[in-house]
């Protein structure tokens, strides 16, 4: 860099404001991308839907109108009903509730687990690295479909987040590890443990902020992976039971009768491109407000 | 007779400032201009656009003719005819100039080929000739080996011999032995001047290093800013600089000629105003006419000797413009000998392995990186590590700061053996021994502000930063308490430093480790880096452990010095007596190879350029590792040889003195025990 050129920026900034010497702070410069932005608005829209929507709704998803069988839209069904009288509307809010509450836990679950793990293992480097990337390479080669098929139902409801974060997190704790590793020789993390910093610490404030980026990305993906590999399984009967439903049981049940009547399973199918659509956004849009790379043509400065 | 002519060059990007600004020289058949300056200061934009090679968004305008054919303008197509044949360029990195995937022999041929048309064999024939000529030991054999197979030095020869493959009418060199250690650097200097002889090419060398435009080039072109601030012959400049920017680069140089107590002066950093003179911010002399028009270049000498400077009354003596300091004042100290040990390292060993395979993992061999060393540093006195890249300098430091069990071998600090600590003591022992890396940029977290990388060793010993500390370290290297709410981004290379330095000492060691400390900087900021350095031992008598290449840097902060050599330290004992003595052959080549930069003294010396590169690190030889390159070695008769073969030597001391301290590993050292006075 030139000596020059990175001073010229110095006296140019107003004096008197201690605190804005660098760039923004960070939910200002979330704000500041439109694709974040619009990833947090349609993100926030879908849960006060699933979340508020049923309160409003005077059906219930597990309620029967015996008056209406496999009905279109009207006043009384807005999204119509099934074919055993349900209310399509409040049974795709229930489905995106559950859809998104799975996909958001075991996003954040698998994205965490890759965190700690690649970050532990990175940072130890020596034997406990080679446990614990031996162990990563284990679960990898383990075929994760089939495994989830069988286990699954042995669990029950509850143990379909586990179970799925449980298999999402190797390749990103390998992706983790090796930035961790590389990280682990930058001069200012040697500097930080020379200083007598704990190894805690050191992977806290100098490694964590680098791997950001790469956390949010992963985490991203993971929610959409999550919601798809829910639907799929629930599809095949794998994933929530009956008489609960998930956005996968709903395509599942609608789909028979799509051609004649496609309510039920058009409205679930929207929902579930409308949660990934939401999440690859707010993804894409966090990537590029902590990503350093994509940071340097930050407009301010 | 002129064959290259640049005028009014300016180089511009798509907006802003112009990286280079109306330049304009000549040079002759078998001349050498040297081009100087900071980083920043337009230099390889000047060489890119001369070759025409610059970026893509770059605006190139001006003139610039080979032989009276206009460059500027023509087409790529057109120019590449003339690149390579009649203009030829040398870069910094060898490495990455040439291709790995190709042996260099049909690299130099490619080039022959491409421009005369010769047949396959007689190209190749042509590029073993050349490989010789560069003083590559069995061309013909190394002609076949890829470039990563070559030491940086043996690489930078390969693109010399590419560059003279055509004849050429002009060679422009940018920074040829920057990447390359002093000894290094002298051979491939010496083959740059076969090459311009055997050629009889102009050559426009581009570098920072004052030391190496005194010994090689006939004219200096010193720039600033995008602008030749002053040029003329070499001797004339350097003995009457007129011009402030230089006066100051010339006084700011740590020179190994002068006496031990002179010190460069600092010039300041400052960032170039618009209009006017570029160096009027930083100027002594600076007056009202400088922020008018920008200077144009006036005759100041003989021999077309021009500054660009409007008050070029107030620059007759150099002495006036940029005063030397007066010597930093000495705290009385106790003798050495009665002050108390801070560190103390005795037969430290460091050994990687090596392994080969991947199933079945054997080990293939051993790199001896450090291979018992030993010394003391006492309270307040500095000890410098010197020696070529790869003598184990770095790893020694590294081995002390992680304040363990050494693979053999003990280290004290502070009288503590880092061998018996547990946990709690070394984290507690963490706070007297801090560290300052090489790289400014590197050293400091990019997302953590000035403020808390400073107030951070605090946080990492669970202690509160006592109020004001922080304003008190930045003001303590010199720092502004603005700089707190900054980003290391916003800083210069030069401030960052010294953010490293205040967050060193923000806990109070009584040990700190330097890594090359200064190497990253230009020379008017290495000056002030070294002056805050010198003072803190001063006030507060800190014990400094030195890691250096640069033996002038060396000279003027430390007391002592320890020579490394493979491993093993050769010579070690106070700086007085190391340089003026020296009594390992290693050492006086080291000394020998520094370019001085003062053109005279420069070139009435007389040394004998020390053969080849350091030997295999996981091979070294038998008995004295210098054996391979010693020049004194080759001088010796039969059986004072064997001596050299059987025996490693063991450090011995040079002087029978009781006040001397030198203690070097030779069997035959330059200077005797009782002989010296």
């Amino acid at each position: 860099m030139i000596t020059g050129l990175a001073a010229t920026t110095a006296p140019g900034r107003p004096a008197g404001a201690p605190a804005p010497g660098g760039p923004p702070r960070l939910p200002r410069r979330i704000a500041r991308s439109r694709r974040a932005v619009a990833g947090l608005v349609l993100l926030a829209a879908l849960f006060a839907v699933a979340f508020g929507g049923p309160l409003l709704s005077r059906w219930g998803w597990d309620d029967t109108d015996f008056a209406a069988f496999r009905q279109g839209p009207s006043a009384r069904h807005w999204l119509g009903t099934t074919q055993s009288g349900r209310d399509v509307l409040a049974l795709t809010l229930r489905g995106t509730r559950r859809s998104l509450l799975i996909g958001l836990s075991v996003a954040v679950l698998s994205t965490g687990l890759a965190g700690l793990v690649g970050t532990v293992a990175g940072f130890a480097g020596g034997r406990l690295d080679r446990v614990l990337m031996w162990a990563t390479d284990l679960l990898l080669v383990l075929p994760s479909f089939l495994l989830v098929a069988v286990l699954a139902p042995q669990l029950g409801g509850g143990g379909l987040v586990p179970l799925l974060a449980a298999l999402l997190w190797m390749v990103s704790a390998r992706a983790v590890r090796g930035t961790t590793v590389s990280l682990r020789e930058r001069e200012y993390v040697l500097a930080a443990r020379f200083l007598g910093a704990s190894p805690a610490r050191v992977i806290v404030r100098h490694v964590l902020p680098q791997l950001a980026s790469l956390l949010v990305v992963d985490a991203s993906v993971n929610v959409s992976v999550a919601v798809i590999a829910e639907s799929g399984l629930s599809y095949l009967g794998f994933g929530v039971r009956p008489p609960d439903v998930s956005l996968g049981t709903l395509v599942a049940a609608g789909q028979g009768a799509a051609a004649t009547c496609p309510w039920p399973f058009a409205a679930a199918a929207a929902m579930l491109v409308l949660i990934v659509l939401a999440v690859n956004l707010l993804g894409d849009g966090l990537r590029d407000v902590l990503d350093p790379a994509a940071g340097q043509g930050r407009g301010d400065r | 007779m002129t064959v290259l002519a640049v005028r009014n060059l300016t180089v511009r990007y798509a907006q802003g400032v112009p990286a280079v600004c109306g330049v304009g020289f000549d040079v002759g058949a078998g001349e050498v201009l040297g081009v100087v300056g900071e980083s920043g200061a337009g230099k390889t934009a000047l060489a890119l656009a001369m070759v025409g090679l610059p970026p893509p968004h770059a605006r190139v305008t001006g003139s610039v003719r080979l032989r009276g054919e206009e460059l500027v303008g023509r087409s790529d197509a057109e120019l590449s005819r003339v690149r390579g044949r009649d203009l030829a360029m040398v870069f910094q990195d060898p490495l990455s100039a040439l291709t790995p995937v190709h042996p260099v022999g049909d690299q130099i041929a490619e080039a022959v080929r491409v421009h005369s048309g010769a047949t396959r064999a007689a190209a190749r024939a042509r590029a073993v000739e050349l490989l010789d000529l560069v003083g590559i030991p069995g061309a013909a054999r190394r002609a076949r080996a890829h470039p990563h197979e070559f030491s940086g030095g043996m690489r930078q020869r390969v693109m010399i011999a590419m560059a003279i493959a055509n004849d050429p009418v002009a060679i422009v060199a940018d920074e040829p032995t920057a990447a390359l250690d002093v000894t290094v650097q002298a051979q491939v200097l010496d083959v740059l001047k076969a090459a311009k002889e055997a050629t009889g090419a102009a050559i426009v060398l581009i570098t920072h290093d004052l030391g190496v435009v005194a010994g090689f080039a006939d004219r200096i072109m010193v720039m600033y800013a995008g602008r030749a601030v002053e040029s003329g012959p070499v001797e004339e400049v350097y003995r009457r600089p007129r011009m402030p920017y230089t006066i100051g680069l010339l006084q700011s140089l740590p020179r190994m000629d002068a006496a031990g107590t002179a010190r460069p002066a600092p010039v300041d950093a400052a960032p170039p105003p618009a209009g006017g003179c570029a160096f009027r911010p930083r100027c002594p002399v600076a007056v009202d006419a400088c922020a008018g028009a920008d200077p144009e270049p006036v005759l100041v000498g003989p021999a077309g000797h021009t500054a660009a400077c409007v008050n070029t009354e107030a620059t007759a003596d150099p002495d006036a413009v940029f005063p030397l300091p007066d010597p930093m004042p000495q705290p009385a100290l106790a003798p050495r000998r009665e002050r108390p040990v801070v560190l103390e390292v005795d037969g430290l060993v460091r050994h990687h392995p090596l392994y080969r395979g991947t199933l079945l993992r054997r080990r293939a061999g051993t790199v001896h990186a450090v291979d018992g060393i030993g010394f003391d540093v006492r309270e307040a006195e500095t000890l410098a590590l010197v020696g070529e890249s790869g003598c184990g300098k770095t790893t020694a430091l590294m081995e002390i700061l992680r304040l363990a069990r050494p693979q053999r071998g003990r280290v004290a600090v502070l009288g503590q053996d880092t061998a018996a600590l547990r946990r709690r003591r070394r984290k507690a022992l963490r706070r007297d021994v801090q560290v300052v890396f090489q790289d400014p940029f590197a050293s400091l977290d990019p997302r953590m502000r000035v403020a808390d990388i400073i107030a951070e060793p605090f946080a990492a010993h669970g202690l509160r930063a006592p109020r004001g500390r922080v304003r008190e370290l930045l003001d303590l290297v010199g720092l502004e308490p603005v700089h707190a709410g900054r980003y290391p981004h916003g800083l210069s290379g030069g401030q960052r430093q010294r953010v490293g330095i205040a967050r060193a000492l923000a806990l109070e060691p009584r040990l700190l480790l330097l890594d090359e400390p200064v190497a990253a900087l230009d020379v008017s900021v290495q000056a002030g880096v070294m002056d805050l350095l010198e003072g803190l031992r001063a006030r507060l008598g800190i014990a400094y452990l030195f890691v250096a290449h640069d033996l002038a840097v060396v000279h003027r902060i430390a007391d002592r010095v320890a020579v490394m050599y493979m491993g093993r330290i050769v010579e070690i004992g106070s700086v007085d007596e190391v340089y003026g003595r020296p009594a390992h052959p290693y050492t006086r080549a080291l000394l020998d190879a520094v370019p001085l930069p003062d053109p005279r003294l420069e070139r009435r010396r007389r040394r004998v350029p020390l053969r080849g590169d350091p030997p295999d690190p996981t091979a070294p030889p038998s008995g004295c590792r210098f054996r391979s390159r010693c020049p004194r070695y080759t001088a010796l008769g039969a059986v004072d040889a064997r001596r050299c073969e059987e025996h490693d030597p063991m450090p011995r001391p040079m002087s029978t003195d009781r006040e001397s301290d030198q203690w070097a590993a030779c069997h035959h050292p330059l200077v005797e025990a009782g002989s010296g006075t």
